[in-house]
């Protein structure tokens, strides 16, 4: 199939009243990852949960594979659709299995019985996320990289085509963070899964991201990949940081370095393309102690 | 074997535990009968099973026992059998849904809103017969319901089962003092009410079991066709709808369930406390967190426990008797929190 995955049209979007989106459109790639970066507050999460549906726009719509998402019948959107939210929660005692058996939902109909093709993706969803061996735990006693990888397994196992995360990797020490995200990576390269998520970490989302999508204020400020549009102009507009951008030495994406109050740019560097306001230093600080 | 083989073998459903749960289910069948047989055979007269039997074979209304079991005992025991089923049920149903494990027709404000309109409708309509006022009462239940949903679902996360709890507390405080303020302006009128308040099998009558069986049965099939969709809803309202979910859908079935049979169980039995919130924690103690199998153990163990606290009223203080929703909460307060300090109350 040609054509974005997913987009959004003069999105407007908000919860109780307060517009959180104005009028955004924006555009997710198909067959590749991309990930919505922004300050907190800036609207991505609203953004994701629109583009999943799970927030009806105000004004606007979201197309999916080209039609609107919300003239489809949620289960239909089920099937090619997933989306993993920020925090969500097992009930106490369901085991992995169980869990990752949940996905399969919209493949049910109200008489449909649970089939060999279920046991495939659930077995399937279980081996790529190694949650195999964690098959009879309770979701509720794993530790949290063990418990983000039994959810993306629930993920899997609804065998859709487009997976939206919001912030799967908050809460998770550096190890448990860059595993979750090769996971992701494996996902879109072996099966072509449409990736979007919602990530914290601009180094880790210039490196895993093909395509980067930055908002402030309920507004794209920037889309592309991220070697295009990462700059430290980009960083000062959208996180009013100053910083330099370096290559990763790793992947070679770009590296964002904040540049904070105490601290002043000692590296080598080409000089600023623009005049960053450079923050006064404030009156050094009195540390009263109480001991 | 190949990893794909291993893989599906290893997450398949385990028919062993299925076969477990099945029989577990029996079991708790054959204790519901024992309960039955007791509560016909048990009271101030003591009958012998062999008399049971007697009225089964051939019923004698010219024999006193016989007379006994017919007239006082069955329709006793049909009541508690029915009311049981309906009150774990609807628990079992309140709890997925709310999310909550304190939900019960009590915490949610269900029983206080019956009780206010049963109130108006003697009050204000002069309803007299117990058949007019249970639909003021079924009135009640669903509007309360409603309205600690819709009191529960302000704000940006919907409803939340903290936001419900407390929802429910006000309102039932609300409502329970509307009641009051009534009941004391009329005191005389109200001891049919009164005695409706505490829960009692006793005198109730058939007929009235036979106005609310429509009720029973449609919230019946509602409550067990819920169990997939409540297996869904515990993941939470956002997995649920991501997995195709149609939240509005799912929540309207489960709550005309419990609407339809808390209504039908409190019109005919009175608000009684406990059965509703106690008997879906010990379910689901025994079964693990599948509403499959949650629904028909709440459906099974509480009718089972409503009638064992039932006779337990009958022998405890002779020659008078206990009201079962006496005994209920006394009976399951201590099971409730045994289970409770066994394990951390099951998150739903």
């Amino acid at each position: 199939m040609t054509g974005d995955a997913l987009a959004g049209q003069g999105l407007r979007l908000g919860y109780d009243g307060r517009e959180v989106v104005r009028d955004l459109t924006v555009a997710i790639p198909r067959g590749v990852i991309t990930a919505i970066v922004g300050p907190n507050a800036c609207g991505k999460s609203t953004l994701l949960r629109g583009l999943a549906r799970l927030l009806v726009p105000d004004a606007g719509r979201v197309l999916l594979d080209g039609r609107d998402i919300h003239a489809m019948p949620t289960r239909a959107v089920a099937t090619r659709l997933g989306i993993l939210p920020q925090h969500p929660i097992a009930p106490e005692g369901l085991t992995v299995t169980d869990l990752v058996g949940r996905g399969r939902h919209p493949h049910h109909g109200w008489l449909r019985r649970w089939g060999a093709d279920d046991d495939r993706a659930v077995a399937d969803a279980m081996r790529v996320t190694s949650t195999l061996d964690l098959a009879e735990r309770p979701v509720d006693e794993l530790s949290g990289g063990q418990r983000q990888r039994a959810w993306i397994a629930m993920a899997l196992a609804q065998r859709t085509g487009v997976l939206l995360l919001d912030e799967p990797t908050t809460y998770l020490d550096v190890t448990h963070q860059v595993e979750v995200l090769d996971l992701l990576t494996d996902l879109n390269r072996t099966d072509g899964t449409t990736i979007v998520m919602v990530l914290h970490d601009l180094n880790l989302a210039c490196r895993y991201a093909d395509h980067l999508i930055a908002l402030r204020d309920g507004e794209v400020v920037a889309t592309g990949t991220p070697s295009d549009v990462v700059t430290r102009d980009l960083v000062a507009d959208v996180f009013d940081l100053p910083s330099v951008v370096v290559p990763d030495p790793v992947s070679g994406t770009p590296l964002i370095v904040p540049i904070g109050r105490h601290h002043t740019e000692v590296l080598p560097g080409p000089p600023p393309t623009t005049a960053l306001p450079v923050p006064e230093l404030a009156e050094p600080r009195r540390e009263s102690r109480s001991e | 074997m190949t990893t794909r083989a291993v893989g599906e073998q290893r997450t398949r459903t385990r028919p062993a535990r299925r076969a477990a749960l099945g029989a577990g289910l029996l079991g708790a069948l054959a204790v519901l009968a024992l309960f039955v047989v007791l509560s016909v055979c048990v009271g101030s007269v003591s009958l012998s099973p062999s008399v049971l039997l007697d009225v089964l074979a051939h019923y004698d209304p010219t024999n006193g026992d016989h007379l006994i079991i017919g007239t006082m005992r069955v329709p006793r025991t049909v009541v508690g059998l029915v009311a049981g089923a309906a009150l774990g049920l609807s628990g079992a149903v309140m709890q997925g849904l709310a999310r909550n494990p304190l939900a019960d027709p009590g915490i949610l404000g269900v029983n206080a809103g019956a009780s206010l309109t049963m109130v108006l409708g003697i009050s204000a309509f002069g309803v007299t017969a117990f058949s007019g006022y249970v639909w003021f009462g079924f009135a009640g239940a669903a509007a309360a319901g409603l309205l600690v949903h819709r009191i529960g679902s302000f704000g940006r996360d919907g409803a939340t089962p903290v936001k419900l709890a407390l929802a429910g507390a006000a309102t039932s405080a609300a409502l329970g003092s509307l009641t009051t303020a009534i009941l004391l302006t009329d005191t005389e009128a109200f001891d049919e009410f009164r005695f409706w308040q505490v829960g009692s099998l006793a005198n109730r009558e058939l007929a009235v079991v036979a106005q609310a069986l429509p009720f029973l049965a449609v919230g019946a099939a509602a409550a067990l066709v819920c169990g997939r969709l409540l297996n869904i809803l515990s993941l939470g309202g956002d997995v649920a709808r991501s997995l195709g979910v149609n939240l509005a859908v799912a929540q309207g079935i489960a709550a005309l369930a419990v609407v339809a049979l808390c209504g039908a169980a409190t019109a005919i039995a009175g608000p009684i406390a406990f059965v509703g919130l106690a008997v879906p924690h010990a379910a689901r103690v025994l079964t693990g967190p599948d509403h499959r199998w949650i629904l028909p153990y709440s459906m099974v163990l509480a009718p089972a426990l409503l009638l064992a606290a039932d006779v337990l009223g009958r022998v405890v203080a002779p020659p008078g008797e206990v009201q079962v929703g006496v005994v209920t909460a006394v009976v399951g307060a201590p099971v409730l929190v045994s289970l409770v300090r066994r394990r951390k109350v099951a998150a739903v």
